[in-house]
């Protein structure tokens, strides 16, 4: 379940950026997961549950963009729906590409909300 | 205090449990707590959008990077071993270090989550080694390694085995600041493991097929499985081995003194 050291590691950082802000709570997170970067989306989901318990994402909310997987042929150069890293080339059948998109595991922000004291 | 790592720890804890830290990185408290008794009229909260656009694993390649730069500079070979639990890790360390102890000079990071029986079977064979226990975590990250290495002091010109946790999913995108990563298999796993794990086969360099010995017992395709690795990693060298009589070892102690002598020549 490397899902869950992945929910910790995003927990480590939106803490630390939230404490940097001098944030008094976390109230939404937008991550951006791509679709070839071995997070199962449903073992994802269930690490988030227990793993943000106690932290300052309990009550976050979480957006999720996955991003689909997109190859590129080193022979032919052409650009493609990646759905598996062993997928041929459509145009030439070649199997050495290089991955441009899909791998991505990222915060894209944090909604925070400042304590503003008067 | 760590100061490589600024973990404000010694590696006490890389040998109890993993990755977490003393200082409890997840309780917090909001020090909000004046009294309301001044009245004027104000909001306490303000809505703000920090925008990040940070890689989750960020932290684990910088102190990969810094791994790899010592591994440089001391001119080691870092190996990063992995493999489904039974593959054969460990077993070809013995062989390897048995084999290769007038030729080369070793030491080896253990990762188990639990036991230190591993560590021990290599101690058996007079090499230095530390066992790092993950505990519930299925793989060793660049900051176990970090602080291992400390404690290891690997000398120069030598290699350094990094024995992963058995699991061939989470330890793919862990880089460990290794120079190499050489995925095991074993021909009783079937001839389609590449295609059911197929990040560990492309963040491979080698691929070893440890247990020919059993060949004439199993259904297993080798031509099948080199093409399914080919697949995915049309770069990927494969040695077919057996640790038990030895066939096939001779080549994978070859490649082992090419990368000691590439380093010292490049
Ligand atoms: N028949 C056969 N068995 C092997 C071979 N290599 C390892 N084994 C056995 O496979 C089991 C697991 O080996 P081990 O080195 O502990 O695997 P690890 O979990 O990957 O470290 C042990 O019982 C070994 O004796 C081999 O080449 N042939
Ligand atoms: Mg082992
Ligand atoms: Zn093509
Ligand atoms: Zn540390
Ligand atoms: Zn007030
Ligand atoms: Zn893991």
């Amino acid at each position: 379940m490397h899902e869950l050291s992945i929910v910790l590691n995003i927990i480590d950082i939106a803490e630390k950026e939230a404490k940097k802000a001098d944030a008094a709570s976390i109230s939404a997170i937008e991550l951006s997961i791509g679709k070839l970067s071995t997070i199962e989306p449903v073992a994802f989901d269930f690490a988030w549950k227990h793993g943000v318990k106690n932290s300052m994402l309990e009550h976050a909310r979480r957006i999720t963009n996955y991003i689909d997987g997109k190859g590129r042929c080193n022979k032919c150069s052409t650009e493609f729906l990646m759905e598996a890293l062993y997928q041929p080339c459509p145009q030439c059948g070649d199997y050495f590409s290089e991955i441009i998109e899909g791998k991505e595991l990222q915060i894209k922000s944090l909604r925070i909300e400042e304590k503003i004291e008067t | 205090m760590c100061i490589t790592c600024g973990c404000g720890t010694d590696e006490a804890h890389i040998v109890k449990d993993g990755h977490n830290h003393p200082e409890n990185h997840h309780t917090h408290h909001h020090g909000h707590t004046h009294s309301h008794s001044h009245g004027h009229d104000h909001h306490h909260v303000q809505d703000r959008l920090l925008h990040l656009e940070k890689d989750v694993l960020h932290e684990n390649a910088l102190l990969a990077e810094r791994n790899r730069g010592y591994f440089d500079a001391k001119e080691i070979v870092a190996i990063n071993l992995v493999s489904s639990p039974g593959s054969g890790k460990t077993m070809l360390l013995e062989c390897t270090l048995k084999d290769l102890k007038e030729d080369l000079s070793f030491c080896v990071i253990e990762g188990d989550q639990q036991t230190s029986l591993d560590a021990d079977r290599i101690k058996a064979t007079g090499t230095n080694a530390v066992q790092i226990n993950t505990g519930k975590g299925c793989h060793l990250d660049a900051h176990m390694v970090l602080h291992a290495v400390q404690e290891l002091k690997p000398k120069e010109n030598s290699v350094l085995f990094i024995e992963n946790v058995g699991n061939l999913v989470c330890p793919s995108m862990f880089d460990l600041g290794e120079n190499q990563r050489v995925v095991i298999m074993s021909v009783t796993e079937g001839d389609d493991k590449p295609i059911k794990y197929p990040d560990m086969f492309h963040t491979s360099g080698v691929c070893i097929i440890n247990k020919t010995d059993l060949l004439p017992y199993v259904p297993f395709d080798m031509d099948k499985a080199i093409e399914n690795a080919r697949k995915i990693n049309p770069e990927l060298q494969f040695f077919p081995v057996s640790c038990t009589t030895g066939e096939g070892l001779g080549e994978w102690y070859n490649w082992l003194k090419k990368q000691v002598r590439h380093l010292q020549t490049a």
